[in-house]
């Protein structure tokens, strides 16, 4: 695949001097689904803005299907459609009017076929006359990804698609944005929780203090780190990690009434522990296997424990 | 390349705005000048002596309007833009393909569209408690539309400038509106001792309200082509203050 997007040696200062954008380089390539994690603060909405034009660079090149971002800002704009974090819509105006204003706004001719279409499609045609302010925070997304949508856009930003959203609407979303894919539409984006750049990356990059600090393939990246863990709720508290437990990744929480172990990827162990557990007599109360959210992943990994 | 249906998109779309808000925009602005007819006019204007050969209830029309243009234009100019900024949509129009001219045509032009809406209506309504006969209606129409682009493109700055509900009504209730009443809408500065007329004078709404006399009676208080010159040199301030604002882009991009 060709890269349709292409930052060398970007950098972003804001007006108070603060850095936000370290030397970044990163490439995108046209029909990809590229999935940007990092912790808040880390630059993944500055970088998505300047990219979208919303922000102006200080330094570097940004490239988009071959013009440089600079130049041809205006025209670069017309491929571009951006859902935005915040559910940021105008209170009062009907769905319909409002995706019609989108539309208009990227130069497009009214089409109230298309934009009926849309509306389908993200499950809104029954609500197009309703008033914005009327409808749930799931609908108000999809509002926004269909005004984002609404200029047939080659290349669509959502950030943090999944944030406030229940888990049906997310495979909604997952839904809509494979589709899109398979429309060629190449999708950028952010995201706090591994299991969505898990279920729906081709690539993911990781952002940390206005750095890109790794981009590999999805697959890669989770045996790297999307590994599990146990943990255990136990009957009594314990001083120290136990002994058979020395060749586990392991820790106590919760002043040792918890007991947490990593499980390893390429190994299926949790029933080994469980018997090792019993076989040493340590009560526990209930266990759980939980999936480590990107935030402790990326805390580990930036301190080095990831292995 | 001008990108014309963003424009437009932008015109209807704050069009659209004011219908539903028709009360506040249109209706509210209307019953408070029809207020001011009956007790300047009806009431009280009718034991008060003739001014510059003028019966008093028609001599305050033209201040009265410009009361209305210059409020009006500068409230809906602002609130047109300092509400995207508020509830966010702000980031819709950042990233939209479309220029600051384009952005200042869409939301001034409907600012005005609306003012000058509003000035007409004004007029009308005038003619239900005065005879009304305007001297020079070309003048008067040319008055009407600069003060309303002029003034809606000072509320276009405001609405960037403000980043609170009282900043955006700030100005036209501490300045604007005490200008408009000390500007000679409601008197000739010549009834002042020379000293305030002097006063007066350093008043930039007074040459507009006079512009406007003059177009209605042929009565004003400076020559007309002084007042023709202050408000084209007010448009002028306020595209200079345009132009650096979309060059540094204050308020509208980081």
């Amino acid at each position: 695949m060709t890269n349709l997007i292409s930052l060398k040696k970007v950098n972003k200062f804001y007006n108070n001097s603060y850095h936000a954008l370290k030397d970044v380089n990163l490439n995108i390539k046209k029909g990809e689904i590229f999935a940007l994690l990092g912790p808040n603060g880390a630059g993944k909405s500055t970088l998505i803005n300047t990219i979208c034009g919303l922000a102006y660079h200080s330094s570097g090149l940004i490239n988009i299907a071959g013009l440089d971002l600079k130049k041809n800002r205006k025209f670069i704009k017309t491929m571009i459609g951006l859902v935005p974090q915040e559910l940021h819509l105008e209170a009062f105006d009907t769905v319909f009017s409002n995706v019609c204003y989108s539309r208009g706004l990227w130069g497009k001719k009214n089409n109230y076929e298309l934009v009926n279409n849309l509306l389908k499609k993200l499950k809104l045609f029954e609500k197009k006359d309703s008033l914005l302010i009327q409808l749930s925070g799931g609908m108000k997304r999809r509002v926004l990804i269909a005004k984002a949508l609404s200029h047939n856009p080659k290349i669509l930003f959502l950030d943090e698609p999944s944030a406030g959203v229940d888990v049906e609407l997310r495979q909604e979303m997952w839904e809509i944005i494979y589709k899109l894919k398979e429309e060629g539409v190449t999708i950028i984006l952010t995201t706090h929780y591994i299991e969505e750049a898990e279920e729906i990356a081709d690539r993911v990059g990781i952002i940390n203090e206005g750095r890109i600090i790794l981009v590999e393939e999805k697959k890669q990246l989770l045996a790297k780190l999307g590994n599990k863990k146990l943990v255990l709720k136990l009957s009594k508290k314990l001083k120290s990690l136990p002994i058979f437990l020395k060749n586990y990744s392991a820790k106590l929480n919760k002043n040792g009434k918890e007991l947490e172990i990593n499980l390893d990827k390429s190994k299926n162990d949790i029933l080994d522990i469980i018997s090792l557990i019993k076989k040493n007599k340590l009560s526990f109360l209930e266990f759980d296997i939980k999936k480590r959210s990107l935030e402790s992943i990326f805390i580990d990994f930036i301190k080095g424990n990831t292995k | 390349m001008i990108n014309f249906k963003a424009i437009l998109a932008i015109y209807f779309h704050e069009i659209e705005r004011t219908k539903r808000t028709l009360f506040q925009s249109i209706i509210s602005p209307i019953i408070s000048t029809s207020l001011y007819f009956i007790i300047f006019g009806a009431a009280i204007g009718s034991r008060i002596n003739e001014i510059d050969g003028v019966s008093y209830g028609m001599y305050i029309v033209p201040g009265l309007l410009m009361l209305n243009l210059l409020t009006q234009s500068i409230s809906n100019g602002s609130f047109s833009t300092f509400f995207p900024k508020f509830n966010g949509t702000i980031f819709e129009l950042q990233a939209a393909p479309i220029s600051g001219i384009e952005m200042i045509i869409g939301f001034v032009g409907a600012t005005a569209s609306k003012s000058i809406l509003l000035g007409t209506l004004i007029i009308i309504t005038s003619t239900f408690f005065i005879d009304l006969n305007i001297a020079h209606p070309i003048l008067m129409i040319f008055f009407l539309i600069i003060t309303s682009i002029t003034f809606s493109m000072f509320g276009f700055i405001i609405g960037l400038w403000a980043d609170n509900f009282e900043k955006l009504t700030l100005i036209p209730l501490i300045i604007v509106t005490p200008l408009v009443f000390l500007g000679g809408s409601f008197y000739s500065i010549n009834m002042l001792p020379e000293f305030w007329q002097n006063i007066s004078l350093l008043n930039p709404v007074l040459y507009l309200v006079s512009g406007f006399k003059y177009s209605f009676y042929e009565i004003s208080d400076v020559s007309i082509m002084t007042s023709i010159i202050t408000i084209l040199i007010i448009l002028l301030i306020c595209i200079l203050f345009i132009i650096i604002i979309f060059v540094k882009g204050y308020n509208l991009r980081n």
